[in-house]
């Protein structure tokens, strides 16, 4: 086996390995489970260094293996894999340190970081798929990786939050399955290629090309929380705060969203979709989610409820760039797959710090929260003004990208819809500024577990990871012209996909 | 003498007759230790005459050098291999978690179940229809047996009606090898054959029908799957892991032989009929493994519904898909996944003292591995990569919808959700949070028990990325 093909497959055990190890390790080996825990999110991150390097160099990473005739098992690290490889891996490691802090003296951590690596193993393997077949395995272990997570603090709303987690996700696998073998049986493969493999057949019927897409969007379109196939996520963030950090920035919600621009940019083909007239509902669709999300958020009393309907919206980004016909449209979409994760991320981890600190779990509770608590209320604060699209934030970079590929492609509602989301936006999170730092302090907290210590607010592993993705929020916009900036990266796949220099 | 016995096609059946023997003589400890490693011997034999068949194709062997049609006549194929490896590979974890499981019963389980192997074995090596007859009603007959040993009231009930559907089923079959016999003069595979054309006389016509019936009825195929429940479930659980991944396996081995074989010719247009019925078991058993309250009971309706999938690849003979494979694949991963379900599902009941699928919440998160075990079980029979049952579905999918036949696709992609409800109902337990009721003590259960379910589920998860040596050693075979 050569080293192009082995780098693919040490990615993906990097942290399926380490998921193994924890599983067996005795709930009180703490130091030998975080060792193992921290070793292989170091060891990862190094090895996607290894494949960025590659990968601009213009080196090709693959892995295959047949599972049965007709079967055959791809891995591919392309430009647009490690856009997705890259900010999971990186946000793995700081959740993974967050988790760590989070749930001290905490039970079941043997179980709880065994799935957490699984569930980033299986995120792995949807980035790196090179075909449908490969992404439909691991969709799925994401599927059974994340379900433990969700009920894993066991009470009654846990277990209701996993089962409509379950019942959405199994349908949605179902359809993707079915759309999956369909789209075989009339192309014969359904490798990813850049540029779509449909194009150059011919003799396929439109309609059932039309079906497919349906069965196949509507699949992914489960995980990526489009409307109305949404209904899971306000559920799911019942589970504990790292889990719901990494399942609305980059395992489950981003799975679905990368479903779809693969789906697009590399079954259908950016051109031929468009020929088909597909690109137009999708983009009515994600418009339809954004705008629903936003309003729903903005009656939510629960803070990460509240966050959770934000996500909604705010992944619908990614979808309404894919929808967008035209290079600018694709290159706001493909960002906002990285910017989205880091800004909303830092949302919910300083969500976990104000509930583990100070019980504060509603946004009326928030008062004053900037005083107590100033660094993670500023972290707070810049991933909401990104979310807002507010300037020098990574918001504003996907916004403008959108903005000027929705102008391009003569979409000029699809500005207004952005415009709209952005008040919105202004309208849920503006509040929760206001409280956090122009509102008195309460007389008590509703429930202080962490007391101040000199500087530090609160457990040092818990403040730590927001402020990186605050910072990493604030230079994803001020640094977007740097060769390794995800702006840049998303352009350099934008040329790749139309064929034209970037 | 020695070149007789050479081969290890004759140690097959050999072996488990002289253990089983063996260890009614000598009683359950020695026995036991005796059939355990007659068991790891059988393994041994079913590997080698897999790396021998891989080549050939074919092995044949004439018992006692004695010519047809006064001698018995062995063969392996592909086909038979398969199931070989997939009887002793389960049998082995099986048989020592039976080591450890079973406390009274321990005396009839050992020479039992080695005349029940004794007969699969002789079953798979058999090349003509009275073998086969004869086999099938050693297995029906240990197999009742084995249900009796716990030897409770609802256990023998479950017996009788066993041993009723078993003896009318062998008797069907008997019937047809009759009037087969009696039309051609000769009950070898092969000749019977080359001699039933597609232009089948009215005798042949009730001799496959009788047949078919009959092995139906033993398969418990819906409607015939009335015996099965309570037998599978009732059964102590190393028991029930026995009948349900290998026993059935038996009859619908010698269904798909014969509609492959003899009645090649003439059987194909009534080929929606078996898959009409498995469908109907694929939703039947789904539901009422969902409504099932025991636990044993919900995975014994599971079978119910995962027979219906082998019966789904009949439509597709002939049309250029590899439905003998998808078969074969989806009888292995169900063997598998099915016997290592049992296994923990019976470690579960014995753990917490109660049958109840409500009550073993107590103690389902303290059994960690036992429920990996049934997990990951689960995961197979719902069809869920990585999995054998996964490539088994997806392929079957795949050549349905290779045909036009969407409504196969569509019962397989319901079977697969309704599965997933009853898994998840069992699994959704280990997450529950403390309740008053958790400290109730855990009854001990051995390391044995735990981690034998534990390999057998892993197998079954393994042969999702490992299947293409099966897919080799089947490819010789007619189909």
């Amino acid at each position: 086996m050569s080293y192009n093909e082995l780098l693919p497959l040490l990615v993906i055990a990097s942290s399926l390995l380490p998921g193994f190890i924890i599983f067996i390790l005795p709930e009180r080996q703490i130091v030998l489970r975080t060792m193992f825990n921290l070793l292989g999110a170091v060891t990862k991150l190094w090895l996607i260094g290894l494949l960025l390097v590659g990968v601009t160099a213009g080196e090709q990473y693959g892995f295959r293996y047949f599972l049965a005739p007709n079967m055959e098992l791809v891995f591919k690290a392309d430009a647009l894999a490690l856009l997705f490889v890259s900010l999971s891996a990186s946000l793995w490691l700081l959740t993974t340190l967050y988790a760590i802090g989070y749930l001290e003296h905490a039970p079941h951590r043997s179980r709880f970081f065994g799935f957490f690596s699984l569930c980033v193993t299986a995120t792995m393997g949807i980035a790196m798929a090179g075909n449908l077949l490969t992404f439909f395995i691991f969709y799925e272990l994401l599927t059974l990786a994340t379900f433990p997570l969700i009920v894993h603090r066991g009470t009654p709303q846990a277990m209701r939050g996993g089962t409509v987690y379950l019942a959405y996700t199994l349908f949605g696998g179902a359809l993707l399955l079915i759309g999956i073998v369909w789209l075989n049986q009339m192309t014969g493969q359904t490798e990813f290629t850049q540029g779509g493999i449909l194009a150059a057949t011919d003799g396929i019927s439109r309609t059932h090309l039309k079906l497919v897409f349906l069965l196949l969007i509507a699949g992914v379109g489960v995980k990526a929380a489009i409307v109305p196939l949404h209904g899971w996520l306000p559920q799911a963030m019942v589970a504990p705060a790292p889990v719901s950090a990494l399942l609305h920035a980059v395992a489950v919600v981003k799975a679905g969203a990368f479903g779809v621009v693969r789906i697009v940019y590399e079954i259908y083909g950016i051109e031929f979709a468009q020929s088909l007239g597909l690109l137009l509902p999708l983009a009515v669709a994600a418009a339809v989610t954004i705008l629903w999300g936003s309003l729903r958020a903005l009656s939510q009393g629960d803070l990460k409820r509240r966050l959770a309907f934000s996500t909604i919206s705010q992944v619908s980004y990614i979808v309404l760039g894919v929808g967008i016909f035209g290079t600018a449209g694709t290159v706001g979409g493909l960002v906002h797959l990285v910017h989205q994760g880091i800004m909303k991320i830092t949302l919910f981890f300083c969500a976990g710090n104000y509930a583990e600190t100070l019980g504060i779990h509603r946004v009326d509770e928030m008062d004053g929260a900037g005083r107590r608590m100033p660094v993670t209320s500023l972290a707070f604060s810049i991933g909401a003004l990104g979310m807002m699209g507010a300037p020098l934030t990574a918001g504003a970079v996907s916004k403008s990208w959108l903005k000027t590929g929705a102008l391009a492609a003569q979409m000029p509602w699809a500005i207004w819809v952005l415009s709209a989301s952005s008040l919105l936006n202004m309208a849920y999170f503006l509040p929760i500024l206001y409280r956090l730092w122009l509102k008195p302090l309460p007389a008590a907290w509703p429930h202080e577990e962490i007391p101040v210590n000199g500087v530090r607010e609160t457990h040092w592993l818990l403040l730590l990871p927001p402020l990186v993705t605050a910072v990493a929020t604030v230079a994803a916009s001020t640094f977007s012209d740097a060769w390794i900036s995800p702006l840049t990266f998303a352009r350099m796949i934008m040329g790749i996909e139309y064929h034209t220099p970037p | 003498m020695i070149e007789h016995l050479s081969t290890p096609l004759v140690w097959l059946i050999l072996l488990p007759l002289v253990w089983a023997t063996l260890a009614f003589c000598l009683g359950p400890g020695r026995g036991a230790l005796l059939g355990l490693s007659g068991l790891g011997l059988q393994l041994l034999c079913a590997i080698l005459l897999a790396v021998e068949v891989a080549p050939k194709q074919t092995v044949t062997h004439l018992v006692g050098g004695w010519q047809e049609p006064l001698g018995i006549l062995l063969v392996a194929d592909g086909l038979s291999v398969t199931m070989l490896l997939l009887t002793q590979a389960v049998s082995l974890p099986v048989a020592l978690y039976a080591y450890s499981y079973l406390k009274q019963g321990q005396h009839w389980f050992w020479p039992l179940t080695g005349f029940l192997l004794a007969g699969i074995n002789g079953l798979y090596l058999s090349g003509d229809l009275f073998n086969l007859y004869v086999t099938l009603e050693l297995i029906g007959l240990a197999a009742v047996g084995l249900v009796v040993t716990g030897g409770a009231a609802g256990q023998v009930t479950a017996a009788m009606r066993y041993l009723l559907a078993s003896l009318v089923g062998s008797g069907g079959f008997l019937l047809g090898v009759a009037l087969l016999y009696g039309c051609f003069g000769t009950v070898s595979i092969r000749l019977l054959t080359s001699l039933i054309g597609s232009q089948a006389p009215l005798a042949v016509w009730l001799a496959a029908a009788v047949m078919v019936a009959g092995l139906l009825l033993k398969t418990a195929l819906f409607p015939f799957h009335f015996w099965l429940p309570p037998a599978h479930g009732g059964a102590p659980a190393p028991i029930s892991a026995l009948l349900s991944a290998l026993v059935v396996k038996a009859s619908f081995y010698v269904l798909l032989r014969l509609w492959l074989g003899p009645f090649a010719g003439f059987v194909s247009p009534l080929a929606w009929l078996p898959a009409l019925l498995g469908s109907l078991a694929i939703l039947w058993g789904g539901c009422q493994a969902i409504r099932a309250e025991r636990l044993k009971m919900m995975v014994a309706y599971s079978t119910v519904a995962q027979l219906g999938y082998l019966v789904l690849i009949f439509p597709l003979f002939g049309t250029g898909s590899h439905a003998m494979q998808i078969g074969l694949l989806q009888a292995t991963a169900h063997g598998l996944a099915k016997a290592g379900m049992f296994l923990a599902a019976g470690t579960l009941v014995k753990a917490s003292g109660s049958e109840l699928i409500d009550g073993i919440a107590t103690m389902a998160g303290r059994l960690p591995v036992t429920l990996f075990a049934f997990g990951l079980s689960g995961v197979s029979l719902m069809g869920l990569p990585p999995s054998g049952g996964f490539l088994a579905k997806y392929m079957l999918i795949d050549a349905a919808l290779a045909v036009g036949h969407i409504w196969i696709a569509v019962i397989v992609v319901t079977g697969g959700l309704l599965a997933s409800i009853y898994v998840f109902r069992v699994l959704r337990l280990a997450f529950l949070g403390p309740g008053d009721e958790r400290q109730v003590a855990l009854q001990p259960v051995s390391a044995v028990m735990e981690w034998t379910a534990f390999m057998l589920a892993v197998s079954a998860i393994v042969l999702g990325l490992a299947a293409m040596p099966l897919f080799r050693l089947l490819e010789g075979v007619a189909g």
